[in-house]
């Protein structure tokens, strides 16, 4: 076990465990946002640089600080190593700047968006992003696509995590779609018209971490803080059937995976308890599904409309963490 | 008259074929290293040459040949990345084109050392006639018993070959250009982990510019010792300085490093002055991403000593009034050329080779691009100039890989230096067009 | 932006291309096939005139038995691969910085005038094609354009004349046609 301390709190966790994962260990405030990372899939993150921290002393052996801001998801924590999150200017100027850059292009269509009150963008801007704009250029735009008859694409909103990269590769067994062209012109693309028609390929939904890629299934049908959220299982012949259905009346609109504090899909008998599309598209019915009790969504969302505190969460300890 | 360690028997005919080029003394390291060398003499006598990458980052090679991780029955990789594409920078391409046993030679005596078996050259793709020279003499030092299967008996084995690029500068980047010698996009990996413990197909693996490995040639053949007695104080032996822009004489030159800036660009061996009798504007000494020098900061520092090609004397003064030698691609701006115009040309250069994988390199070069291009074209107001500094704050040290610094350090430099000329072209709309776009003459067709 | 497409049939590979493919495939350890991509593609590009369609790309896939997408990723990340048609002849002029400071925007306008083109297109006749290219790495020796694998250096208005004049005489090797 290794010891390291996070904004002033000191934590022993396993050795070869990333900072942010230190932190997660914590939970609370002082974890830093993650926009790509996704713990439940191999080699992500790294990319969108939100979870910057500074190292303020390497290790016991070399208490010298990094000159540079690390990311907490890929560095690995050392003995005796002191990290800043929220108490380093350094690192709430950085963050403020790649929200800036994140929202440079984005085409800020919550109000039209079925992502607006579960979107990680959204929050990342509410608590790191300034009040109006100082990019005055042309957005870049993409036309929206439907990749498959229960995935649409709105590259517009994309900020390039590769999640959904990684899920395909990681849960079926042939990718179709990656990442074209690079730069400020990259895009999440088939290239050619092809269907993502494997049976686990919706849980790229479930990853995308923004509204690029929502469920055609629940399309406009609802703003998701006007339904209620249930935990719900079923027998599934080819997943563990463990989600939520979101519920208005007695009526499902829309199946989604069981996700924590952090927007990752829970763990469940060992393992992730990824949604088949069966479940996830074709299971609508009340009578499909055991239904457990009503969620709790843990975590910074509009969902939870209302409960926003503007405090230094390091003085209040009694702020979104603990949310019902 | 600078001596010549590398291009020395460059302008010989026939030089590139295996028999002139062996008759000239080469292949002379190979003999010697593998003969009466252990590998880690090798190393040690590259680490007290103190040969520093000649690849623009200048990280000692013979440390990074240190660093390299020899677990059992792991298959060790060397990579000569020859990828060259920093603006301004021509060097690799003459060396290859015109001497291309020099880095087979160098790649031998560094394989060796390293203990490699399997060594690679990434080329990049636009240089395929490049290539097809290379590939032709590789073929010919197989040929003589320099490639394969124990060479000249020494029980050392060595397979290499040439790979093209498709057209991408951020391959130049040692991660990225393995992922792309993976037969990937060129994303830059994050590190750690290094190159050294896992790189090539999560090998351990040492990639080193085409001068640094050439390099290794004469410092075997003639020892560190004797070496070491040429350059500055922290700047040892010879480099190779492509020099380009509003010189008379653009090219590739040898120097020893130590050389006057001064002497470089006016004397009669090298640059030979500015063309059609101009003045001297500015110099960007070290490849596109190092930053700009004002003219009253390139013969002299800013403590009025006498500027050198040298990494210490290039970079004194840090980047308030200093740059860096970088790859020694040296682009001189004569009085009429405009700084506006050059650095909109620079940050589009970086928005165009942005790989897209991280978000501050992606958004903030092609935000860059656009407010300087407003600026150039006139329509740009006061507050760009500041946002500009801002957005370069902001992508500097917080990216995966060194080209977001790379695209942020010419654009804080040149608003350092020349910020009345952005302020003029915000004031002055109408004539900042015009300037531009006058410097189009003659294009009628 | 709309990623455009344009279907053509993939090339019957020559006896040549199909043996320098395999060579090419040996330089790397068994199962590591897919790093041959970029040496295949361009083997590949100049057997079909000078692109690559889809169906083009799924043929290299098949070749280092890789999934199609990842062709499709990696030719649109680098630059030199084209996947629209393009001319027999094609002029990548060099615009950056000390290619800039010695006139190469003169030299694209001259060519955009004399062809009667704009650069990224294709003229009427199918002979020409103008693209802009980033540093090509002759610094020293500008204005410069390459033309298949050829670089012409120190250009001027003359030079570019002698240039498409050859092209048109045939002197100069141009993409094949198919």
């Amino acid at each position: 076990m290794v010891k390291v301390t996070i904004d002033g709190i000191e934590i022993e966790v396993e050795e070869g465990t990333t900072i942010l994962n230190a932190a997660r260990q914590v939970g609370g405030d002082i974890v830093p946002p993650a926009m790509c990372y996704y713990s439940k899939l191999e080699g992500s993150g790294g990319k969108c640089r939100t979870c910057l921290v500074e190292v303020a002393a390497g290790s016991e052996r070399d208490p010298r600080p990094m000159p540079k801001l690390m990311v907490s998801c890929s560095t690995q924590v050392q003995h005796g190593m002191v990290v800043k999150n929220l108490t380093s200017d350094r690192v709430k100027e950085a963050r403020a700047g790649v929200t800036e850059f994140l929202l440079a292009n984005h085409p800020l269509d919550c109000p039209v968006c079925d992502q607006a009150g579960e979107c990680h963008l959204q929050d990342l801007g509410f608590e790191n992003g300034k009040e109006g704009t100082r990019f005055e250029e042309e957005k870049r735009t993409f036309a929206p696509r439907d990749i498959g008859d229960k995935i649409k694409l709105h590259m517009n909103r994309c900020i390039l995590c590769y999640r959904c990269v990684y899920t395909a590769n990681q849960l079926t067994n042939k990718r179709v779609h990656g990442v074209l062209n690079r730069g400020d012109h990259a895009e999440i693309s088939t290239y050619i018209e092809k269907a993502l028609d494997n049976e686990f390929i919706g849980n790229v939904i479930d990853v995308c971490p923004v509204g690029a890629l929502t469920d055609k299934t629940f399309r406009f049908k609802s703003r998701v803080w006007f339904l209620k959220p249930m935990n719900a299982h079923r027998d599934c012949p080819t997943c563990q059937g463990i989600a939520t259905v979101w519920m208005f009346g007695n009526e499902i609109q829309r199946v989604t995976g069981r996700k924590d504090a952090y927007g990752e899909i829970e763990t469940h008998n060992g393992k992730t308890a990824w949604l088949c599309n069966t479940c996830r598209f074709e299971s609508k019915d009340v009578a499909q599904w055991t239904i457990e009790g009503p969620r709790v969504i843990n975590r910074h969302s509009v969902i939870s409309q209302g409960h926003y505190v503007l405090k230094n969460p390091l003085e209040d300890k009694s702020t979104v963490k603990n949310l019902k | 008259m600078g001596r010549k360690l590398l291009l020395e028997h460059a302008d010989v005919p026939g030089i590139e074929t295996f028999d002139v080029y062996r008759k000239h003394g080469g292949y002379r390291s190979v003999e010697k290293a593998l003969k009466t060398m252990s590998p880690e003499e090798v190393v040690e006598e590259v680490k007290t040459a103190t040969l520093k990458g000649r690849g623009g980052a200048g990280f000692p090679a013979g440390m990074k040949w240190s660093f390299i991780a020899k677990p059992e029955g792991v298959p060790r990789y060397l990579l000569c990345n020859a990828d060259e594409s920093e603006p301004g920078t021509f060097k690799d391409r003459y060396l290859m084109q015109y001497i291309p046993h020099l880095l087979i030679e160098g790649m031998i005596v560094s394989s060796y050392a390293l203990g490699a078996n399997q060594a690679y050259i990434y080329i990049r793709g636009e240089y395929m006639f490049v290539l097809r020279i290379v590939e032709k003499a590789i073929a010919e030092a197989y040929e003589k018993g320099f490639l394969g299967k124990n060479i000249l008996g020494s029980g050392f084995d060595l397979d290499l070959s040439i790979a093209p690029g498709g057209g991408a500068y951020i391959c130049g980047e040692e991660t990225a250009l393995i992922e792309s010698l993976e037969g990937k996009r060129g994303n830059p990996r994050m590190k750690p982990p290094f190159p050294a413990v896992q790189g090539l197909w999560q090998c351990p693996t040492v990639v080193n510019n085409v001068e640094t490995l050439a390099t290794v040639v004469p410092i075997i053949n003639m020892t560190a010792a004797e070496y070491t007695k040429i350059g500055t104080e922290q700047s040892k032996g010879t480099k190779l300085i492509s020099a380009g822009g509003n010189v008379e004489r653009g090219g590739v030159y040898e120097i020893e490093l130590g050389l006057s800036v001064e002497e470089f660009i006016y004397g009669d061996e090298w640059c030979r002055g500015i063309k059609n009798g101009k003045k001297m504007k500015a110099l960007v000494p070290g490849g596109s991403s190092v930053p700009i020098l004002p003219a009253h900061l390139i013969t002299k520092t800013a403590n009025g000593d006498t500027r050198l090609m040298s990494y210490e004397s290039l970079s004194d003064g840090g980047f308030a009034s200093g740059s860096m030698l970088g790859s020694g691609g040296f682009i001189v701006f004569d009085e009429d050329q405009c700084i506006v115009r050059n650095t909109w040309n620079f940050a589009r250069f970086y928005a165009h080779e942005s790989c897209g994988q991280c978000s501050p390199c992606r958004e903030g070069t092609g935000w860059m691009e656009k407010v300087l291009h407003r600026i150039e074209t006139g329509k740009g107001n006061m507050r760009d100039i500041d946002l500009l500094a801002d957005i370069n704050k902001k992508i500097e040290g917080n990216t995966i890989c060194p080209l977001g610094d790379a695209a942020a350090w010419p654009v804080a430099a040149a608003i350092r230096h020349f910020r009345e000329e952005f302020e003029w072209h915000v004031t002055h709309p109408e004539e900042a067009v015009k300037r531009n776009y006058g410097m189009l003459k003659g294009v009628t067709a | 932006m709309k990623i455009e497409i344009t279907e053509q049939k993939r090339p019957v590979l020559s006896e040549e291309a199909k043996a320098e493919i395999q060579r090419v495939i040996k330089q790397y350890p068994e199962g590591r096939q897919k790093s041959a991509i970029l040496r295949v593609m361009h083997i590949v590009e100049e057997e079909a005139g000078g692109w690559l369609s889809p169906d083009t790309m799924d043929m290299i896939a098949e070749i280092l038995s890789i999934e199609p997408i990842e062709v499709y990723e990696v030719a649109t990340f680098y630059t030199m691969f084209n996947l629209q048609p393009v001319g027999k002849y094609v002029f990548e002029v060099c615009r950056t910085g000390p290619c800039m400071l010695v006139g190469s925007d003169n030299i694209i306008t001259y060519l955009e005038n004399k062809l009667n083109i704009k650069v990224g297109e294709t003229t009427t006749d199918g002979m020409f094609t103008l693209k802009t290219a980033e540093c090509l790495g002759a610094c020293g020796y500008g204005p410069m354009l390459q033309c298949g694998e050829e670089y012409h250096e120190y250009l001027t208005p003359e030079k570019v004349d002698e240039l498409i004049e050859a092209c048109r005489r045939g002197e100069i090797k141009g993409n094949k046609v198919v």
